[in-house]
Formats: C-alpha cells, sequence, structure tokens
C-alpha cells in the first residue's frame, strides 16, 4: 500500500547544486505569491521529455503560418496519421509561451481546436486535448482564458469511458480553474460540481488523483467559502466520496490521498459547515488515517508521507475545535490513545526530515491536550514529556508549542504537576528562561507558576538553582514584568 | 528526538484511552497576572502559521511532470482491426484501441449510427430523435431534460432547452451533442452555417450521408425498448469477445456485452443495420 512512490521528479541534466538552487528559488516565489494571497499553481502533464539536451528534438517556436499550416492539416488531412502529425507538431510548438500567443491570436484557432477535440477521430481528440492541455498551463492569464470555449465539452468528456481522456481533461480543467475569478463564473454554472461529482465513481487510480488536483484548485479560490462550499460542494455526495477515498486499507492510494485530504482541508479550514463533516465520520476516519501514517512512517524511508501528513493534521485539528465535537460525541471518536503515539512518531519523523511541520504537528496535540484529561493523561504514562522537551531548541515558534502544552497537563492540577516533576522539566524550564524571545519567557513563565501552585516543592529546587537569577533578567520587560514579580514574590515566600 | 521503546507496541496494540488521573484546579491557577487558559486553537486557511505547509504543496504540485520512464510503454500487439462493422481501423496498441472503441463504438445510437461520449447523451439522443411516444407525450408535458449534469429542468422544445442551456448554464449555443433534430430532407438545414459547421470535424458521425430519422408509428417504437439478446445479435458479439480475450483484453469484452443493451435485439453486426427492423415502412439505406 505505502510503496515507494515513483520519483516524479525530472532527472535534468544540470547538477544536484542546480537543482537545489532553483528549488530554493521557486520556494521563495511561492512564499511570496503566499503572503500577497497570489498562491497559484498548475500541473503539467507530458508524456515526452521535452529538453534532454543532446537529443536534438527541442521543440522550436512556431510562428503564423506554420501553426495555421498545422491546423489546416490536422483538419482537413487526408492520411489519419499525418492529421494526427500536425497536432503533435503544434503540441510540442505549444509548449512555448510566444507560439501559444501566436496560437490565441490566430481568428478561429480555438474553433478549430474544439473541432477537432469532438471529433470523430479518437487519437485526433487525444492530441487535440494535449494542445489544450498545453494551453491551460499557461502563466499568461490571456491564453488560459483563451481555453474557455472547450470547457463546456472539457466537462462533457468527464462522464465518457476512456480513463487517459478523462485524466487528461480533469488537470485541463484543474489548471483553468486555479485561472481566475472569472474562468470559475463560467464553470460552476456549467455544473462542474456535478460532473466532479459523478466522476468521482471511477475505479482508476489516475482519474481520481487528477479529479482530487481539480477539486482542490476549486476549493482552493478565494471566493469558495462563501460561494463554492456552502452550495455546491456540501450539497453534493462529494464529501462522503471525499472521505471514503482517505480510509486506511489496502485501497488507499497514497497520490489520490494527499489530493483529497487537501480538498478535505479547504472545505475544513473555511469554517462553512464542520458538524456535518463530523456527522459523516470525518473525525474517526482522519484518526485511523493517522495512525496508519504513523506505521508506514516507522516502514518506509519515504519521504513523501509529509503531504499527506500535513492536511491530515490540519484537518484534525480544526475539527477539534468544533462545539460539535462534544455534543455529537465526536470527542469519543477521537478518545484513542494511540492517536498521541501516532502523533509523537511523525513528529518525530518531522524532526528528521521536515522540521517547519512540527508546528502544525504540535498544533494538534494543543487541540488533543487542552480539554482531554485522557490525553494529558496518555502523555504522562506513554512517558512522552522528555521527547517533547527534546524539541524545545529547535525554533520559538516550537518552543512556545511544546510549553503550551506541557501548560495544558500542568493546569489539570496536582495530579498531573506530580507526575511532571521531579525530572527534566524544570531544568528545561530554567534554560528557557534564558531565552530573549518574549513569548517563549511569556510561556515559561506561565507553566512556572502552575508548577509552583500544585507542586510547592519544586520551588526550592528553583531557588536552589539560581532561578531568581534567570527572573531577574526579565524585570524591565513590559510584557513580562508583572508575571516575573508575582513568581519572584511566590518563590521568595515558599 | 529519542521515543520511548514501548510507544511502537502501543500503536500496534488495540484501541484504549488512559484513565484520566482526577483534576483538581485551583482558581488561584489563572489568576492575574497569569493568563494561561487551556483552549483548542483554530487557524483560518489565509493564516500565515500555514505557509510552510502551502508551499511545500505547491512544490509538489509543480513537480509533478511524468516521465517517459514512469510512464509504462504502451505494450504493442500484432496488428489489429476493428470488428465492428463498417469501421476499418487497425491496431497494434490496447490502450488506443480502448479508446477508440469508447470513443466511436460506445455509446452508439443503432438507428442513425451517431456515437456521444456518454450514456447519458445517447439516451437523450434516442429519446429525443427515434422515439415517437416521446414525440406525442412532448405535445403534452415538457419532456426535454437539461443536459447539463445535475440539472433537473425540463422543457417543451429543444430551442427553449438550447436557450436555458445557453442563459443559465453558459454552454456555446453550437454545442456539439444538442442539434435540433434534422427534417427528412437532407437538403434543408436548420440553420445558416449548418453545413459550415459540418466540415470542421464534425461531431461523431460516421455515416458519409446525413441519415434522416423518419418517425415511424406509434406502436412500433416500443420494439426498441425490449433489451434481450437474440440469436442473430449474439453470435457476431461472441466472435469479437474472442478475438478481445485472446488479445487478454477481458475489460473490452465486457464491455461489449454491457454496450449491446443499447443497440435494439433487432439489429445484427456486419450484415448491414437494415435488416433489423421489422417495419413494413420503406427506410432510406442504412450504410
Amino acid at each position: 500500500m505505502w510503496s515507494r512512490r515513483q520519483g516524479r521528479l525530472r532527472p535534468t541534466v544540470c547538477g544536484v547544486e542546480e537543482l537545489r538552487r532553483r528549488r530554493r528559488e521557486r520556494e521563495a516565489a511561492l512564499r511570496k505569491a503566499r503572503r500577497e494571497q497570489q498562491l497559484v499553481s498548475k500541473r503539467l502533464l507530458r508524456n515526452d521529455a521535452p529538453e534532454e539536451a543532446g537529443e536534438g528534438c527541442v521543440a522550436a517556436i512556431l510562428g503564423e503560418t506554420e501553426v495555421q499550416q498545422f491546423l489546416r492539416q490536422a483538419q482537413r488531412g487526408t492520411e489519419e496519421k499525418e492529421r494526427e502529425g500536425a497536432l503533435v507538431s503544434l503540441r510540442r510548438g505549444l509548449q512555448h509561451p510566444e507560439t501559444q500567443q501566436t496560437f490565441i491570436r490566430l481568428e478561429g484557432s480555438m474553433r478549430t481546436l474544439v473541432g477537432l477535440l469532438t471529433s470523430n477521430q479518437a487519437l485526433l481528440q487525444l492530441e487535440a486535448a494535449r494542445c489544450l492541455h498545453e494551453l491551460s498551463h499557461s502563466e499568461q492569464s490571456t491564453v488560459a482564458e483563451a481555453c474557455l470555449p472547450a470547457t463546456s465539452y472539457l466537462l462533457t468528456y468527464l462522464s465518457s469511458h476512456s480513463s487517459d481522456f478523462i485524466e487528461l481533461c480533469l488537470y485541463t480543467l484543474g489548471n483553468l480553474i486555479v485561472e481566475s475569478e472569472a474562468v470559475r463564473r463560467q464553470l460552476l454554472p456549467q455544473g462542474i460540481v456535478p460532473a466532479l461529482a459523478a466522476c468521482i465513481q471511477s475505479p482508476h487510480v489516475a482519474v481520481l488523483e487528477a479529479l482530487g488536483y481539480a477539486l482542490s484548485q476549486l476549493l482552493q479560490a478565494e471566493e469558495a467559502p462563501e460561494k463554492i462550499i456552502p452550495s455546491s460542494i456540501l450539497a453534493s455526495t462529494l464529501p462522503q466520496h471525499m472521505l471514503q477515498m482517505l480510509q486506511p486499507g489496502p485501497k488507499l492510494n497514497p497520490g489520490v490521498a494527499v489530493e483529497f485530504a487537501w480538498c478535505l482541508h479547504y472545505i475544513i479550514c473555511s469554517q462553512v459547515s464542520n458538524p456535518l463533516l463530523i456527522g459523516h465520520g470525518a473525525l474517526s476516519t482522519l484518526g485511523l488515517l493517522l495512525l496508519d501514517l504513523a506505521g508506514a512512517v516507522q516502514k518506509t524511508e519515504d519521504a513523501g508521507l509529509e503531504l499527506l501528513a500535513c492536511p491530515v493534521l490540519r484537518c484534525l485539528s480544526n475539527l477539534l475545535t468544533e462545539a460539535a465535537v462534544e455534543t455529537v460525541g465526536g470527542q469519543m471518536q477521537l478518545r484513542d490513545e494511540r492517536v498521541v503515539a501516532a502523533l509523537f512518531i511523525l513528529l518525530q519523523f518531522f524532526f528528521q526530515k521536515q522540521p517547519s511541520l512540527l508546528p502544525e504537528g504540535l498544533w494538534l496535540l494543543n487541540n488533543l491536550t487542552a480539554n482531554s484529561p485522557s490525553f494529558c493523561t496518555s502523555l504522562l504514562s506513554l512517558d512522552l514529556i522528555e521527547p517533547l522537551l527534546q524539541l524545545l531548541p529547535v525554533s520559538n515558534v516550537v518552543s512556545v508549542m511544546v510549553l503550551t502544552v506541557l501548560c495544558n497537563v500542568a493546569e489539570k492540577g496536582p495530579a498531573y504537576c506530580q507526575r511532571l516533576w521531579p525530572g527534566p522539566l524544570l531544568p528545561a524550564l530554567l534554560h528557557t528562561l534564558a531565552f530573549s524571545d518574549t513569548e517563549v519567557v511569556g510561556q515559561s513563565l506561565e507553566l512556572l507558576h502552575l508548577l509552583f501552585l500544585y507542586q510547592p516543592e519544586a520551588v526550592q529546587v528553583f531557588l536552589q538553582q539560581s532561578g531568581l537569577q534567570a527572573l531577574e533578567r526579565h524585570q524591565e520587560e513590559a510584557q513580562l514584568q508583572d508575571r516575573v514579580y508575582a513568581l519572584q514574590q511566590t518563590a521568595l515566600q515558599g | 528526538m529519542q521515543l520511548p521503546p514501548a510507544l511502537c507496541a502501543r500503536l500496534a496494540a488495540g484501541p484504549g484511552a488512559a484513565e484520566p488521573l482526577p483534576v483538581e484546579r485551583d482558581p488561584a491557577a489563572g489568576a492575574a497576572p497569569f493568563r494561561f487558559v487551556a483552549r483548542p486553537v483554530r487557524f483560518p486557511r489565509e493564516h500565515q502559521f500555514f505557509e510552510d505547509g502551502d508551499v511545500q504543496r505547491h512544490l509538489y504540485l509543480q513537480d509533478v511532470i511524468m516521465q517517459v520512464a514512469d510512464v509504462p510503454e504502451k505494450p504493442r500487439v500484432p496488428a489489429f482491426a476493428c470488428q465492428v462493422a463498417g469501421c476499418c481501423q487497425v491496431f497494434d496498441a490496447l490502450d488506443d484501441y480502448e479508446h477508440h472503441y469508447h470513443t466511436l463504438h460506445g455509446n452508439v445510437c443503432s438507428f442513425c449510427k451517431r456515437a456521444f461520449p456518454s450514456g447519458h447523451l445517447l439516451d437523450a439522443h434516442i429519446l429525443e430523435w427515434h422515439d415517437s411516444l416521446f414525440q406525442i407525450l412532448s405535445e403534452r408535458q415538457d419532456m426535454y431534460q437539461c443536459l447539463v449534469e445535475g440539472c433537473t429542468e425540463k422543457f417543451k422544445t429543444s430551442r427553449d432547452r438550447k436557450d436555458h442551456m445557453v442563459r443559465m448554464h453558459l454552454y456555446p449555443a453550437d454545442f456539439r451533442f444538442d442539434k435540433p433534430k434534422k427534417s427528412r430532407s437532407p437538403a434543408s438545414a436548420e440553420a445558416p452555417g449548418d453545413s459550415g459547421e459540418r466540415s470542421e470535424g464534425e461531431a461523431m458521425e460516421i455515416c458519409s450521408e446525413p441519415v434522416a430519422a423518419s418517425p415511424a408509428p406509434a406502436g412500433e417504437r416500443r420494439i426498441y425498448r425490449h433489451r434481450s439478446v437474440s440469436e442473430l445479435f449474439l453470435k457476431p458479439v461472441l466472435n469479437m469477445c474472442s478475438v478481445l480475450r485472446i488479445l487478454g483484453c477481458t475489460w473490452a469484452a465486457a464491455l461489449l456485452i454491457l454496450n449491446s443493451e443499447r443497440i435494439p435485439s433487432t439489429i445484427c453486426f456486419g450484415q448491414g443495420a437494415a435488416r433489423g427492423f421489422k417495419s413494413n415502412k420503406k427506410k432510406t439505406k442504412q450504410c
């Protein structure tokens, strides 16, 4: 089930350093885009490697005459192979933005392409669809929007039977969806949501993955929480099917699951109708999936699992904040302490492979432990306090979250604090008090306060280990003064 | 980060919740200046907290470029021809054949040979073009169903339906799978520019001549609804099936049997469709 994912990064001719540099550049660009709320990514399916150096078959930019010629050949050629060949040449040319611009400026070109898309020659259809796909991938809005006349047909073909073709249509639609609100304003009345809901019954894994991709693009749209999710998505059978795709078992496909987990995340964090999802069993499905992930992490060295872990953690964390969790008995669904064990296994995995995801894992831990004496007890009985403390040096954000989780445990009373001391906690706190970050120190003070309150013996040891000096360092800090003073008083009186 | 060795065992063991330790809060715990309150936190979609995970997700999306090596080579087989009557396409790869079959022969109207992308559209077509009962009923009630998936609106005429699809669903006015029913004589085109359209890779026409589907007297059409498979029909289907099975193509064989439902029992393969109709009415020649 969790077999090694096929390597999907292209092995280009350039070296590893070059790849790393490109990746860093792209990452920086993505961060910038996200901060500007312009995070748009498209997927490209291409069956031949276009720029292999030395092969000599680099696709050339096509001029207007050539484009016209290829279109005419494809449309009116006598030999089938000739027609197909013309479209293949066109498609290769369309890999270049210049050719794309030339194409869309040519009168009647899209009309011809759509005609070929709906023709009675199956292979012509496929090639025409591939041309359309190249166009849909363009970063230029004008090019992508030029594909609009084809959308009603792309949607119609989603209920056809050829899985390759459906897959291509779905990726093309996914690329178009993310292009602009104008495009979505056309696709929604054209029935994209019911078409996707019908298509989700397909047994083909490739189709499902493509569908998940298209759907995730739709749900990521800015207007989705108001205009798309409440009316279309939640009214359809999509949520139930999505959850089915996420159920662990022999049928679970990682590529498909990743897409639908992200879909679910976009729906849940829109906070439109989460009780409905809880009613469909989202919590227990996701909980079981988390267990499954932890099991997989232990078995394989696969670095692709965090792509699935991230949205699953987010979904669970956000769902746990719903009031319905208490009333609908949702908390019951998620009482299994294996969830805590699984989470820590994932935290360790993140620590080694993807530290940037530690905050998300700790977020779930916070939401699990905040109102649950049972989970807090599990932390103690499974000996997880020390591993938690080992995360403190990672970053300030992580430190604050670790300390928050510890506060969740400590605030439950003396029975809990007794298990926190003696032990590594106090030395760790003395260490974090030396941090300069105000939030870290502030959270440390909160934890100290709880510890002193419920476990007064700790005060003495605190004093012996130069605790007062550690506190003094922050006496002048506006946000910390009051609490520092209060603790100093407690320590001196104790 | 070191995990206790018993943790993996706990994961592997059965479900269970820890018996919670007794909770006993002192009011002084939340007293000023201390302000900690244990509470679950929620983050809305645009929150900065999600930045790292989102960036990774998008890097993944952008990285997906299918490699030639990843896509398994199309298995090649000795060249074979499509066995459907009147179709002479030759293939040397099963994938190509699959796509061809689905596109051209998958949802074919037995009366006029038009192929449709889905069973849904084919059913609508048969109903509206070849069923005289439909014609009669449509005089009294709204029978033309909207073709968009998920829309249940019905209309009195196909014109009204088209208007609806254009206005409400933003479909193109010349949507290729919603041609208005042709009149008997092929010379009379409905709309200007109709014949002009035809030359642009006409949708799914297999017959070279436009076939006028002549309306038959009321009682007769019901024959086509009878789903049993007659002997005349079964034999060529089975021949085709064995060819396909030899090619290891059992799905296509199964498909053939399933799709046979669409084709009236009175139609037989390879022998000229016209023979099947038990009608004494004169028919235009089928190809």
